[in-house]
């Protein structure tokens, strides 16, 4: 188990360095342009070669890239070119709103999609065939359309829930939890509808398998038959989409989070792409990789502990 | 959401099948007089059509705007969908927005169509190396959070719509390399590719006329999700106002609407509606295609109400003369009466496989069930203990337990299920969970029926397996199935079988999938069990010799009918039926060939 961890986490790192470097030479590969876009078009080519210099984007990007690695792993990712602000600590305040809804979003959509899959799976008949176009269409709706929707029904039409806005936990409980329960909601509907069709698949296969007509054989009740036996054995491919959904999951959070008017990164990574303040942008790449880095993991090491072979291989 | 869509679908497809040509033909035919099929494809080319032909089609250009109509409601003169915070119209907007979405679509589909489906070939094809690779990247490819890197893109490149989606194309290229790589994997070993290249033909000639017309079904298909994804992706990042201002899109309009909500409410449905029911309307197209083209999805099983009519129609045509015969011993444990098994034929009729079938197994006594394959004997075993399929359909008859009938009342069947009828299956490694270890499967589903502490349970169960021939009980307690050899394998399922002190054995051809020398083993452990414990056992088999080695009696089975029975000295000695003496003797020729 501690071998399989071990490389697990070596190709995560190995991943997080290839995307960063690639992502770091894209971003970076035009020194001058970054450093007009700093001093506004206007700027004569001498101020901009000084800009340049100051920066420090006249050196080799392997060069810049070691910096900012060295950087990455003493804590200091560099300050916004715009704000001349900590890129550390403008993340600091924006990262939690967004994982929160991640973690809230993926926690929610594993409970409910395990219970939707395993209802389609056993109970087959009309519950199964309302639940597959349903999924269909929940998985491809983006979650920004979801939305709008819940904006324009709740904000327009009934205003129950804020529309907009957010409370911090530390504020108010119950005011946190009524701001976050339409963004929520708009991210769940995908990743549920994703996952339990998932778990649809692999617990009806499991279910015609040999074994489990012989735990029914020596008697074991039904219910425990379908969520000790099947549900441990039909889990892998449904908890790697579910840790897959994990990109959905901050792409959708960045475009509702403008929707909702939540402080998370999504109207930060707006501003940022829009003025190309590079650091901070690369500050947003090295987050949310290292998030879904981190998500996958923790699917496989899930995957890992429900399936002895996995752990095994 | 964005991007995903098409990510999570790959996973759920079912594995394509090679299709024959000539079902493949009419497949536009009989997409076209599906209801759902034509009305999708009749909205996607409606969309299609108001995107190329709007400079002609549109009322307005994109641009213009009418300052007395600012925040037009809909319907009104001149703006039918209404007009936006700067007084342009709604609607001629989103005609003219549906060029860039087309051309983010055409984009997104070439990019990743030529990356995923080349590489999947070759991959598929060669292997080695380059699949080991190209999997490794796809993999990578599939980690990355796309929104962060347009983003990431837009901060360098500027709003450049060719670019991103060309980049979003590479992201959601796996989808293709996967689909296409296993399908072709799948092809690859086929018949008539090894007959290929027998008789010489290139590489290049075998995968342009084999390789890729099996591919070819499973693309399309996924090209609707795709596309799907693409509309979603490339609305999202115009949403976030990373597109080109100048030139309007449904995520621009989308945008301008939603930050005009309070103002003109109305405004926001269109743009939303149309990029909805544009997805919708791919998704459902990839469904109904699906179902065209991997025509065996479609399932077998009975709605419940049909069920009940079916069993209820034939108990009425069953001879009422099979229901009343008794029991004949005192000694008899269990016994089955005018038992009758059928299956749904797939054109609404019922297929009987077992048709009324009697038998009486006693305390102690080994009763063989011989038959060659399709007979229904293994459903007379799995009936006993209510295993049947979910599709099989009980048409009358009973089982009776101590002159109880178990098919009368669930309640009776549960209760005796494990506890006083035990099963041992056919084939021993697929018959143990793979995800627990031995003794805690064991232990686990001998407490589900006796009241036991888990020291208790351990203890009897390592005594068990200990009696049953296992050298070191102990160790094989820790390990999991795969750990462990297919005799092993047997002698766990045994003494999980009786283990909880069972009446009744029902043994589904316990032997079948042994090595040899085991198999002798294994029915003389049988055979000691039954005598230790007195037990009566069903032994289903289609080895005359198993018959022969352990079986006190035996019942000849053959199209769902036994046709003889008797001790199995006498049976062998003097064969009543045509049929048993021809299994008899083609039994006996296959003994004197082995030799």
């Amino acid at each position: 188990m501690l071998r399989f961890a071990l490389r697990k986490v070596a190709r995560a790192v190995a991943v997080m360095l290839l995307v960063t470097f690639a992502t770091f030479t894209l971003m970076y590969g035009n020194g001058r342009g970054i450093a007009r876009g700093v001093l506004g078009v206007d700027a004569t080519p001498a101020a901009v070669q000084a800009e340049v210099v100051k920066l420090g984007l006249n050196q080799p990007l392997v060069v810049q890239y070691g910096k900012w690695l060295r950087g990455v792993v003493t804590g200091n990712l560099g300050t916004s070119f715009f704000t001349g602000q900590p890129v550390r600590s403008v993340l600091s305040t924006r990262v939690p709103v967004t994982l929160t809804l991640i973690v809230v979003t993926l926690a929610l959509a594993a409970v409910l999609s395990v219970l939707i899959g395993v209802a389609a799976a056993v109970y087959g008949g009309w519950i199964d065939r309302v639940i597959q176009p349903l999924s269909a269409l929940g998985a491809a709706i983006p979650a920004f359309i979801i939305a709008i929707g819940l904006v324009f029904a709740f904000a327009i039409r009934v205003r129950f829930f804020p529309a907009t806005g957010y409370v911090s936990p530390n504020q108010s409980i119950t005011g946190w939890l009524s701001s976050i329960t339409l963004p929520v909601l708009a991210l769940l509907v995908g990743s549920i509808a994703a996952a339990a069709s998932q778990f649809r698949g692999t617990v009806r296969d499991t279910l015609s398998q040999d074994f489990v007509r012989t735990l029914r054989a020596r008697g074991i009740p039904e219910s425990r038959v379908i969520f000790r036996h099947v549900l441990r054995n039909a889990a892998g491919p449904g908890l790697t989409v579910l840790s897959l959904q994990t990109i959905g999951l901050i792409g959708g959070a960045i475009i509702i989070e403008l929707v909702f008017a939540l402080p998370g990164i999504g109207d930060l990574s707006d501003t940022a792409a829009q003025q190309g303040d590079v650091p901070i942008v690369m500050g947003l790449v090295l987050v949310t990789t290292v998030i879904v880095q981190v998500v996958n993991l923790l699917g496989d090491l899930a995957i890992a502990a429900v399936n002895p072979k996995a752990r095994m291989s | 959401m964005t991007g995903t869509p098409g990510l999570d679908l790959v996973v759920d497809l079912p594995a394509p099948e090679a299709q024959p040509p000539a079902a493949r033909r009419s497949v536009l035919r009989r997409l076209l007089t599906n209801p759902q099929g034509a009305c999708c494809l009749a909205f996607l080319l409606l969309v299609v059509f108001m995107g190329l032909a709007s400079p002609w089609l549109a009322p307005v250009g994109p641009n213009v705007t009418n300052l007395a109509a600012v925040n037009a409601p809909p319907f009104s003169p001149h703006h039918l969908l209404g007009a936006d915070a700067s007084g342009r119209d709604i609607l001629s907007r989103l005609m003219w927005g549906t060029r860039e979405t087309l051309l983010a679509c055409v984009i997104v589909l070439l990019v990743s169509v030529l990356l995923g489906v080349t590489s999947g070939l070759i991959a598929g094809y060669y292997r080695g190396k380059f699949e080991a690779s190209a999997s490794w990247v796809s993999d990578v490819l599939m980690s990355l959070p796309g929104i962060v890197l347009l983003i990431a893109l837009y901060a360098r490149t500027g709003p450049n719509i060719v670019a991103a989606m060309a980049v979003f194309g590479l992201l959601i290229a796996p989808v293709y390399f996967r689909l296409v790589r296993s399908t072709v994997v799948g092809v690859r070993n086929e018949l008539y590719v090894d007959a290929a290249k027998v008789v010489g033909l290139s590489d290049f000639r075998i995968v342009g006329r084999h390789v890729l017309s099996a591919v070819r079904g499973p693309v399309i298909i996924q090209s609707s999700f795709v596309l799907a994804a693409g509309i979603a992706i490339e609305a999202g990042v115009d949403f976030l106002g990373l597109g080109n201002p100048a030139q309007p899109s449904w995520g621009s309009v989308l945008q301008q609407s939603f930050n005009n909500i309070y103002n003109n409410g109305a405004s926001v449905v269109w743009p939303a509606l149309l990029i909805s029911l544009t997805i919708l309307a791919l998704v459902l197209l990839g469904s109904v295609l699906r179902d065209l083209l991997q025509s065996s999805a479609h399932s077998r099983t009975l709605s419940s109400r049909r069920r009940r009519e079916l069993s209820r129609q034939s108990r009425q045509d069953a001879l009422p003369a099979t229901k009343a015969r008794p029991a004949s011993s005192q000694d008899v444990v269990l016994s089955i009466r005018g038992l009758r098994i059928g299956y749904p034929d797939g054109t609404g009729g019922v297929r009987e496989v077992v048709r009324g079938a009697d038998l009486d197994v006693r305390r102690g006594e080994i009763h063989g069930l011989v038959g060659e394959s399709g007979s229904g004997k293994s459903q007379i075993a799995f009936s006993t203990l209510g295993i049947l399929p979910k599709e099989a359909l009980i048409l009358g008859g009973s089982i009776l337990l101590d002159g109880k009938d178990l098919l009368a009342s669930p309640k009776l069947m549960q209760e005796a299920r494990g506890r006083r009828i035990a099963y041992v299956p056919q084939e021993p490694m697929s018959n143990l969970d793979p995800s627990f270890t031995i003794g805690a499967q064991l232990t686990y589903g001998l407490r589900a029926v006796k009241e036991m502490t888990k020291q208790e349970a351990e203890k009897k169960l390592l005594g068990l397996l200990a009696r049953v021939g296992i050298n070191d009980p102990e160790r094989v307690f820790r390990l999991y199935p795969h750990q462990i050899s297919g005799g092993m394998a047997q002698r766990v399922l045994i003494c999980g079988a009786v283990a909880a002190d069972p009446d009744v054995i029902v043994a589904d051809e316990p032997t079948t999938a042994l090595d040899v020398t085991v198999q002798a083993e294994v029915l003389e452990l049988l055979r000691e069990l039954d005598d230790e414990r007195e037990l009566a056992m069903i032994l289903v088999t289609h080895n005359l010799g198993v018959v022969a080695d352990i079986c006190d009696y035996v019942s000849v089975m053959k199209d769902g009918l036994i046709l003889e029975r008797g001790d199995v000295d006498s049976l062998f000695e003097s064969p009543a039926q045509a049929y048993t003496q021809e299994l008899l003797s083609s039994s006996r020729r296959v003994e004197l060939t082995e030799v």
